[in-house]
């Protein structure tokens, strides 16, 4: 796909958010493309639900431009909001209605007519795997169809963005599975999808690209592979056990590793790990693990590993 | 597929949510809008009645069905700006869910405080069949009792929304309750007149809007002269001009950072 100007689906530049004295987003940068599943990763507090906020008019940035579909933001958030599906964090399904009554009045705040709601709602269902439970009440779902629910009602309007804050957390594996799944679909048909979260497994196997965000910057952008490749080595060994110690004062350099340490564990990362590991095996008192470095690697090295709480 | 969306229609849908919600729970909206207001009417109509026996040259039953209907009005949007706006905006984040659609937070105000109108309306009308089934209704203008009590709950239902868009838990609208709704029913005229009261507080009542519009309520259902009738309608609709855009204002800066 060639990106002109016309794939660009939204287009920020020099973002920025204050709230008091504290500045969430900072100078944000950003383009996302038609067709593409765009991940916003970072740590609690990183700017991401807020950026995601402005994108739909509900923070007013202090400074910078931004552009969704052909829409200036803030100014013409509301006809944008015609186009845009979203799955907020925090569920707002209406507990007074059914699953039904919930996309048929969502569909409603869109302009809809009865009549266009109504024959979209059974596709809708569909995509939820919730045909069978379209007159229970929203109490009654579990989490994970709760989440099914919010994705269908997003699609009500059948937007041609749609923006999920964390669409999984909290979920069991099975529900995750699901939603990934029904995320994947949505990419299918061409839909451009751009979604905040802390799983890195999550943001590796939907994303095409990534921004990691720390203190309202972004930190690193591309393709999962890209940043691997650019930001980390290729090989990790973990290492732990009680001779560790001794071990990374007396061995470490031996191996060309840049080691770093978190507790008792000792993260080794290197171009080439054989050497390594055939060592490894004769030492008593130490446990290794040697993977392939991940996007997790990347987003600790970036984003540190001090807690975010 | 979207049609067009008129912004002068755009308080429809989310009316129309809330009527939905009441249909389901109609049992405690009826006891709590209707229910209430009528025991009054019974309980201070014939109980106080007895020893009252006539006010202002109407019998106290007939004096005081008035003054609740108004009073019903007032409460029944208050409680609806408060308590069930402030549900919707802070426990259940509906209205958070409405500004990811095309809706605006002046459209969300603006179906509320229509909302909160018709749930007085519902109110009043239920009080007046009943009133006049007591046989305590006079003339046919009583109707026109009914667009009063509608605009009079627009107006507290978006005077309780600007209340709510400080609040940070259900408590703090006692302090409205006791401070402003309670003392402004005792002294707008609905359970006795104002003549004896001191001249100081008689001026100072003529602020209140649940005054002026128990000035008019009462000519209406009473059959009796109506005096000054736009300048009653004039003060209530005053008060709707300035809470509705402060409503807007404050609900915006609540929701929107």
């Amino acid at each position: 796909m060639s990106r002109t100007e016309d794939h660009i689906v939204v287009s920020a530049r020099g973002l920025r958010k204050a709230f008091a004295s504290h500045t969430v987003v900072d100078g944000l940068d950003l383009d996302v493309f038609r067709g593409e599943c765009f991940g916003l990763l970072g740590p609690n507090g990183a700017g991401k639900t807020t950026s995601l906020r402005m994108l739909l008019g509900m923070a007013l940035p202090d400074d910078g431009t931004l552009r969704v579909l052909e829409y200036d933001i803030p100014k013409q958030a509301q006809m944008a909001r015609h186009k845009i599906g979203v799955v907020p964090q925090m569920d707002n399904l209406d507990p007074d209605f059914s699953v039904t009554e919930n996309l048929r009045t969502y569909g409603s705040y869109f302009g809809l007519s009865q009549r266009a709601i109504n024959q979209r709602i059974p596709a809708l269902l569909r995509f939820a795997s919730l045909e069978g439970r379209a007159d229970a009440r929203i109490e009654s779902l579990s989490g994970g169809m709760k989440r099914r629910l919010t994705l269908a009602r997003a699609l009500i309007n059948d937007p041609q963005l749609l923006v999920l804050d964390e669409p999984t957390t909290g979920l069991d594996p099975q529900a995750r599975q699901i939603i990934w799944q029904r995320l994947r679909q949505l990419i299918n048909e061409d839909r451009t999808l751009i979604l905040t979260t802390h799983y890195m497994e999550e943001a590796e196997r939907l994303c095409d690209r990534i921004a990691i965000m720390d203190n309202g910057r972004i930190l690193a952008q591309g393709s999962p592979e890209e940043l691997i490749r650019t930001h980390i080595e290729p090989q990790v060994v973990e290492l732990h056990g009680p001779a560790v110690e001794d071990w990374v004062t007396r061995q470490a350099e031996l191996y060309q590793c840049r080691s770093e340490r978190v507790g008792e564990t000792v993260f080794c990362y290197m171009q080439e790990e054989g050497e390594l590991v055939t060592a490894l095996t004769h030492q008593p008192g130490l446990r290794f693990l040697h993977r392939r470095a991940n996007l997790e690697d990347v987003f600790l090295k970036l984003t540190g590993r001090d807690l975010r709480d | 597929m979207t049609e067009p969306f008129q912004a002068a229609l755009r308080w429809y849908p989310i009316w129309l949510r809330n009527v939905r919600v009441w249909r389901g729970l109609l049992g405690p909206a009826l006891l709590g809008n209707v229910g209430e207001p009528l025991l009054y009417l019974f309980g201070l109509g014939y109980g106080l009645g007895v020893f009252v026996g006539e006010v202002d040259g109407l019998d106290y039953l007939t004096f005081l069905a008035s003054g609740v209907v108004c009073a019903s009005a007032v409460n029944t949007a208050s409680f609806e700006g408060m308590y069930s706006a402030y549900t919707r905006m802070a426990v259940q984040y509906t209205w958070v869910g409405m500004l990811s659609t095309p809706l605006s937070v002046a459209d969300i105000v603006i179906g509320e405080a229509i909302w909160a109108g018709s749930k007085s309306l519902f109110s009043a009308t239920a009080i007046l069949l009943v009133a006049s089934l007591l046989g305590v209704v006079d003339g046919g203008l009583a109707l026109l009792v009914l667009p009063v009590a509608f605009l009079l709950g627009v107006c507290f239902g978006s005077l309780a929304l600007v209340v709510t868009s400080f609040a940070r838990s259900y408590d703090f609208f006692l302090y409205y309750f006791t401070l402003v709704i309670t003392p402004m029913i005792l002294l707008s005229g609905v359970f006795f007149p104002l003549d004896q009261m001191p001249a100081g507080i008689r001026m100072s009542a003529q602020v209140l809007p649940l005054a002026h519009a128990v000035e008019l309520v009462r000519p209406l259902m009473t059959g009796r002269p109506l005096h000054s009738p736009v300048l009653h309608l004039g003060v209530i609709l005053a008060y709707l001009a300035v809470a509705v855009p402060l409503a807007i204002t404050l609900v915006r800066r609540r929701l929107i950072d």
